[in-house]
């Protein structure tokens, strides 16, 4: 869907300024205007974000709700997650959209290898971050901690014998933490699924923009992808406090 | 018809000019970036009683407004974005406020 | 002035001389492809005709076993667990597969381009997308029908949907997660179309009320309908994998899922009536031949009813449990929804008030809309009433309620716009007194039907058995009797409109003399809409400006 809208194809502006009304292969008949048919889809791609704020929305109104009332279980499970590499993949995801801005700049100005170079960039930043968080993930695996029938609650009932300086949890609240981890893995799963689905769109858009397809004036699918891309990582900065960091000094 | 369109736009909601961000301009949204980036992970590791948690989420909004505003181009947009970002914003704290309403008036002071 | 308005405008123009035009967008192309590939909006909306149209007669061929079940006290034409499937699938596919995308899919597709003067929708493409994306989710509702059922109920109540059931909820719940993006593509391509594509000189303020209240509804779809889609999402998963997000024994709260579900499903309510209170507006506003009275409190009040629409979901919960300060809120909040509702009905009535009324079929179902409507959204003040809903809400005044206020108020609206813009879709009339008798047996039959449910469910039935006590015979058999009627009415249509595609008399291209722009238009329309893009240079329901129109075409014609 996310190609679908991408694709619906606004001009760009300044094939329109100095064009006129010379009809340009990407120009669809039912738009006055090249002007028009950007704007268009520069405003559907926000609506179709709007949804996505909606709907990564319920899992984080479901995360401050359980937050809420199992927090002791929610900041033993949290320290079990890897700061260093939280903050690395942070810093991994905010380079690949300042990557994909400079990209969009580069189409703008009409620099194609630069474009190029920045997608393919981005998409390399993406894959680093995902082969990071598949790390992260088979470490929970091993650990038993993926929700489920298989969970184990002995690392946090038993933190010592683990060599785990936490206070133990009792039963009960131990069991919650199997809330944590369904929401992060609910939550940076969905992450996830939107990155691959990004990074899908990004080996199409590499593949046009060596065509050069996208250095002659004609920048709106980038544009618009670089919106979805920057989104994502928005609601990454919002997972990366909220999942990695709710309690990281010493509680008791 | 190009001028008469130029025109029309400066005072018109639903449309904006179109702007071009530089390089060096995305560069230091860059850097603040990862400087607040680094000023949240730091502030974790304080005991700042509840306030860390204000921090993280104050932080994380920032980072956001920061990202939605240059790096998405929402600040050189027309009002109409702007709203469409911020009735997004709007409904989903409708849904966080009105449910949480229900779950704190339950049991009142357990919160 | 105002006789010469008042003859000229009564007097529907003579069809006899009318003529097809000789290229338009049905006999533009030919072939299985054309329409499967197309991007005219105009085709789109005839697939979402088709479509819509099967799925309605599946979901009410369910009702008809519901009703058939119910004529005796004893659950004796089926087993009480296949009559929880029948309600089901009659829930899932009324609301999700044809109260929801019927009148945006066919009427506003078609419409909505043609109302502000635009060549097609902002995305075409993701326009037909979104035909596709609703019939995969189609498809996948009849799979988990046929692969033996579901028997949740529409609303997957958890924990029963997610631990003590063993139907096919995730094929179900996936189906209608589908059907959802169906939705928000269409949501999205209106409101952009809305903003970004109107011809010269229509501004807000001179677009149909059908726009106005398609906008509304169109950013419930884009805002509400993604929280369903993670709700159903997180209870697939809660069943297959057990992981605890609405299951208490695990910490879970399965009050949780009441909240992210009915955040939606209550705007949905809107999704479905919204787009039925435009149609109503445009309809009232032709055969009464006047401006439609306090245009822009309607306008406004669509958007009223959608902003409102997110504040009030949890009367659906005021016996799940929840505080009973934050209940108080809702109710109030709940009352407060019915005053925009209000405010159409009262101007509606103005409307009409010296205005030089006809009773055509379209008309006809819009008088069905109004007073049934008003039932509906009367009796849901009783449910929103914290004191009153805990003796009613799970009995049979819930379901009366809702289907006064989706069947009576969406359905009828559907079918008036169905009827007042099936010359301009089709090119051809319907027959007027088999249609006028189709109305009133849908009016008799619906009231036959769901009259006594509101007695029932005040005496106590609760809803969702197959069985129940002797003494509630009588009603439930008149209920069954109304059903009867009802199913009547609703295949009436189906044959006689089928018949006037080839029988019916040549429309012309304005056979009701009403104003919006899609009737200075050829019926049917040629695909690109329009030769030359218009001008709005009048006033929106602009009866004078059409009667002096028409004059000149008589004189620069004649
Ligand atoms: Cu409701």
């Amino acid at each position: 869907m996310d190609s679908a809208l991408a694709t619906t194809d606004p001009a760009d502006l300044h094939a329109g300024q100095e064009h006129g009304h010379v009809s340009l292969p990407q120009h669809r008949h039912h738009f006055e205007t090249v002007e028009q048919q950007r704007e268009a889809g520069s405003f559907g791609m926000w609506l179709f974000l709007l949804t996505e704020i909606m709907f990564f929305g319920g899992m984080f109104l479901a995360y401050l709700l359980y937050r809420n009332w199992y927090y002791p279980a929610f900041v033993v499970a949290s320290n079990q997650l890897s700061v260093r590499i939280g903050t690395i993949n942070t810093m991994v995801l905010i380079t690949s959209g300042f990557c994909m801005a400079i990209g969009v700049w580069a189409a703008e100005v009409r620099r194609r290898s630069l474009l190029v170079a920045m997608l393919v960039t981005t998409t390399l930043l993406g894959v680093l971050f995902l082969s990071l968080k598949y790390g992260e993930y088979h470490e929970k695996y091993e650990l038993h901690h993926i929700p489920g029938n298989n969970f184990n609650i002995s690392m946090f009932t038993n933190p010592a014998g683990y060599g785990i300086k936490e206070a133990p949890l009792p039963p009960d609240m131990a069991q919650k933490t199997q809330v944590f981890f369904f929401l992060y893995f609910a939550m940076t799963g969905m992450h996830a699924l939107h990155m691959i689905i990004g990074l899908g769109i990004l080996c199409w858009l590499i593949s046009r923009a060596r065509r050069g397809d996208f250095s002659a004036g004609y920048v709106a699918p980038v544009e618009n992808f670089a919106l979805y891309w920057h989104f994502i990582d928005v609601v990454w900065l919002f997972l990366y406090p909220l999942l990695y960091l709710i309690n990281r000094h010493p509680m008791h | 018809m190009t001028d008469q369109a130029t025109h029309a736009h400066l005072n018109d909601p639903e449309h904006a000019q179109h702007r071009i961000v530089t390089p060096l301009q995305y560069f230091f949204v860059y850097i603040i970036m990862l400087a607040l980036t680094g000023l949240t992970c730091a502030a974790a590791f304080v005991d700042l009683k509840w306030a860390n948690a204000v921090i993280a989420v104050g932080i994380a909004c920032t980072q956001a407004t920061i990202g939605a505003l240059f790096f998405m181009h929402a600040a050189f947009q027309s009002r109409l974005i702007k709203l469409t970002i911020g009735a997004g914003v709007f409904v989903f704290l409708v849904m966080v406020t009105m449910t949480m309403s229900d779950y704190m008036s339950r049991s009142w002071g357990m919160w | 002035m105002s006789t010469a308005i008042g003859n000229t405008i009564v007097s529907l123009p003579d069809q006899s001389t009318a003529q097809l035009p000789k290229r338009h967008y049905i006999n533009n192309e030919y072939g299985l492809l054309s329409w499967l590939l197309t991007e005219d909006h105009k085709r789109i909306a005839l697939l979402y005709l088709f479509s819509v149209t099967f799925f309605f007669f599946i979901g009410g061929a369910f009702a008809g076993l519901i009703r058939l079940e119910l004529l005796t006290p004893q659950p004796d034409l089926v087993a009480a667990d296949t009559y929880n499937k029948f309600f089901t699938m009659h829930g899932l596919i009324m609301i999700f597969l044809f109260l929801v995308p019927s009148i945006p899919g066919v009427l506003g597709n078609f419409l909505i381009p043609l109302m502000i003067g635009a060549k097609d929708l902002a995305f075409p493409k993701l326009n037909l997308l979104s035909w596709y994306v609703y019939m995969a989710g189609g498809t996948l509702t009849l799979a988990a029908l046929v692969l033996g059922g579901v028997d949740t109920g529409w609303t997957f109540t958890t924990p029963l949907s997610t631990h003590y059931l063993n139907t096919h909820v995730i094929t179900a719940a996936m189906a209608i997660f589908i059907t959802g993006f169906s939705s928000i593509l269409t949501g999205i391509n209106f409101i952009v179309t809305i903003h970004r594509m109107r011809c010269p000189g229509m501004t807000w303020f001179r677009m149909p009320l059908f726009l106005w209240s398609h906008y509304a509804a169109s950013l419930l779809m884009v805002l509400g309908t993604p929280v369903l889609a993670t709700t159903l999402v997180l209870v697939a998963l809660e069943r297959l994998f057990g992981i605890g997000i609405f299951d208490p024994a695990k910490g879970g709260d399965p009050l949780l899922f009441q909240h992210l579900f009915w955040f939606y499903s209550h705007p949905a309510v809107y999704i479905m009536i919204l787009p039925g209170m435009g149609v109503v507006s445009e309809v009232i506003s032709t055969f009464s031949r006047k401006r439609i009275f306090g245009y822009t409190a309607v306008a406004f009040s669509s958007v009223a009813i959608a902003l409102f629409g997110f504040f009030v979901w949890e009367h659906h919960m005021f016996i799940m449990g929840v505080s009973s300060y934050s209940a108080l809120v809702f109710s109030l909040l709940t009352m407060l929804v019915a005053v925009p509702s209000a405010i159409k009905i009262f101007n509606w009535a103005f409307t009409l008030q010296k205005g030089s009324i006809t009773f055509e079929t379209p008309m006809l179902y819009c008088f069905g809309f109004m007073g049934l409507f008003t039932i509906g959204g009367l009796t849901g003040v009783f449910l929103g009433s914290l004191g009153m809903d805990i003796h009613l809400t799970e009995t049979y005044f819930v379901v009366a309620h809702f289907h006064f206020v989706m069947v009576g108020g969406g359905l009828m609206a559907f079918l008036a716009g169905i009827h007042f813009w099936w010359p301009k879709m089709t090119g051809r009339m319907y027959p007027e007194t088999i249609s006028k008798l189709a109305a009133v047996t849908t009016f008799i039959g619906f009231n036959l039907t769901f009259l006594p449910q509101f007695v029932l469910g005040y005496l106590g039935l609760p809803r969702r058995y197959a069985a129940y006590p002797p003494e509630f015979q009588v009603l439930n058999v008149l209920s069954t009797a109304g059903a009867t009627v009802l199913g009547f009415g609703y295949m009436l249509p189906l044959l006689y409109l089928a018949w006037s595609l080839k029988y019916g008399a040549i429309a012309g291209s304005n056979p009701w003399q009403a104003t919006g722009l899609e009737w200075q238009i050829a019926s049917p329309p040629p695909t690109e809409n329009f030769t030359e893009i218009p001008i709005m240079d009048h006033e929106v329901y602009d009866y004078e400006w059409l009667a002096n129109k028409t004059k000149k075409e008589v004189t620069t014609v004649g």
